[in-house]
């Protein structure tokens, strides 16, 4: 049922383990800015995933050294280019997960998610 | 308060009947009552899970939470680790990731256009679009965060911000003395040789933002109002990201249709080279450097 390459792949196994520590940190904690603090370690275990993804044994970052053209020589430049995406978009949504947060606490006087469905459900009644 | 449908309720919010959270807190002479969190808290008649009626089913409810999550988390870390084992070795050659694409970044990128940095060449030329929309990200949270947070009223900003945030502190004020110019200057050199070496407008603008942020937490908000209010802001952030759309909207149409740029690309290796790179890493390098200056002014006092 597991394949051959578990052992091999010890970066993307790391990547995988620490998307599942946020996920369930997502998940098991009611305080709001611990389930943003959740979404952030997934974020950077998409990164780490995305990284290792190009990486090629024995290459070197791709900045042009004594003018060697050659594809043999550099590591996949394109996952370098998409992670820096996703760190920005991480960036902003978190920002802005943020300052809800913030207009919640204004509000309710409290961080916990239920807590504030419960006076949200009281006070709408 | 009487019962009524959502709908009426709805159609009461729309024609503002209803007042908002903040009008509640209105009193008479229309100033903002101040409530600590401690005094609500202590008008609350719960104070943890076990005051309440249904106590021992909310204690049940969220065991069998917990524990339904936890397997819900290691099943899916399961399912992953199975399908990662299936997935060609990290680091071999014949990976299906480096494919033509990635050989003609690399063989043809220097030529093309002019960056040192192949990963600066393909995404400030080739993906230049992308960038161009991801520092309209930026711009956007920045609008919904100024929407969210702002608050209207100077003197409510000044009480905010002297709640939170000590004054004057000598030891933090001597060290910013030191960091603050190296750091802006690392900052801008990390910009400017974006395409020469590792780096760029996104790093060090974050670096720049981070040492304006140290430089506002040790000296004030007095000090950084005189070079850096909400007009300069709007001011840079606008004319780099129009800059950015007009310099690369060029780029594109010459390219498109075969017309001659008058940009050229330059000896590679030289600072000023690489055609539009270098101008639109400082534009990237300024609305980041703005954007987080301006998320951690929103946050601390709700205003610039």
């Amino acid at each position: 049922m597991i394949g051959s390459n578990l052992v091999f792949n010890i970066e993307e196994v790391v990547a995988i383990i620490l998307f599942g520590i946020g996920f369930t940190t997502l998940l098991l904690h009611r305080n709001l800015i611990k389930k943003i603090i959740g979404l952030n370690i997934m974020d950077t275990a998409v990164y780490f995933f995305l990284a290792s993804m190009g990486y090629v044994d024995g290459r070197v970052a791709p900045i042009v050294t004594n003018g060697v053209l050659d594809a043999q020589v550099y590591i996949n430049p394109i996952p370098s280019g998409l992670v820096l995406t996703g760190i920005v978009v991480s960036v902003s949504v978190t920002a802005m997960m943020l300052s809800l947060t913030i207009r919640l606490y204004k509000r309710y006087h409290t961080l916990n998610l239920d807590e504030i469905y419960m006076y949200a459900v009281k006070q709408d009644r | 308060m009487q019962k009524i449908s959502k709908k009426e309720r709805f159609e009461a919010w729309i024609n503002g009947e209803i007042p908002s959270a903040e009008e509640q807190l209105l009193n008479e002479s229309g100033r903002h009552v101040y409530q600590s969190t401690s005094t609500v808290q202590a008008k609350r008649r719960h104070k943890n899970p076990r005051d309440y009626q249904n106590a021992f089913e909310i204690k049940a409810f969220q065991k069998v939470y917990n524990v339904l999550s936890v397997v819900f988390c290691l099943a899916l870390i399961a399912s992953l680790l199975i399908t990662v084992s299936y997935l060609p070795r990290v680091g071999g050659t014949d990976n299906p990731g480096n494919n033509e694409v990635a050989e003609r970044y690399i063989e043809k990128g220097l030529e093309e256009t002019g960056a040192v940095n192949i990963v600066a060449g393909m995404i400030l030329d080739y993906r230049a679009f992308d960038t161009f929309g991801e520092s309209c990200v930026l711009f956007c949270a920045v609008c919904s965060v100024f929407i969210l947070l702002k608050v209207s009223d100077r003197e409510t900003a000044k009480e905010n911000d002297r709640i939170h945030e000590p004054k004057n502190d000598v030891i933090l004020q001597q060290i910013a003395r030191i960091i603050v110019p190296l750091g802006l200057i690392f900052g801008i050199y990390v910009v400017l040789n974006g395409h020469l070496s590792a780096g760029g407008g996104f790093s060090g603008g974050a670096i720049m933002g981070a040492v304006l942020v140290l430089y506002l937490l040790a000296f004030g908000f007095e000090k950084t109002e005189r070079f850096f209010n909400e007009k300069v802001f709007r001011v840079i952030t606008c004319s780099a990201l129009s800059f950015y759309c007009l310099a690369k909207s060029y780029s594109f149409f010459t390219g498109a249709n075969h017309l001659e740029s008058i940009i050229s690309t330059g000896t590679p290796g030289a600072i000023i080279s690489a055609g539009l790179i270098l101008p639109l890493n400082i534009c990237v390098g300024l609305v980041v450097a703005c954007t987080m200056y301006a998320f951690y002014t929103m946050f601390r006092k709700g205003g610039m």
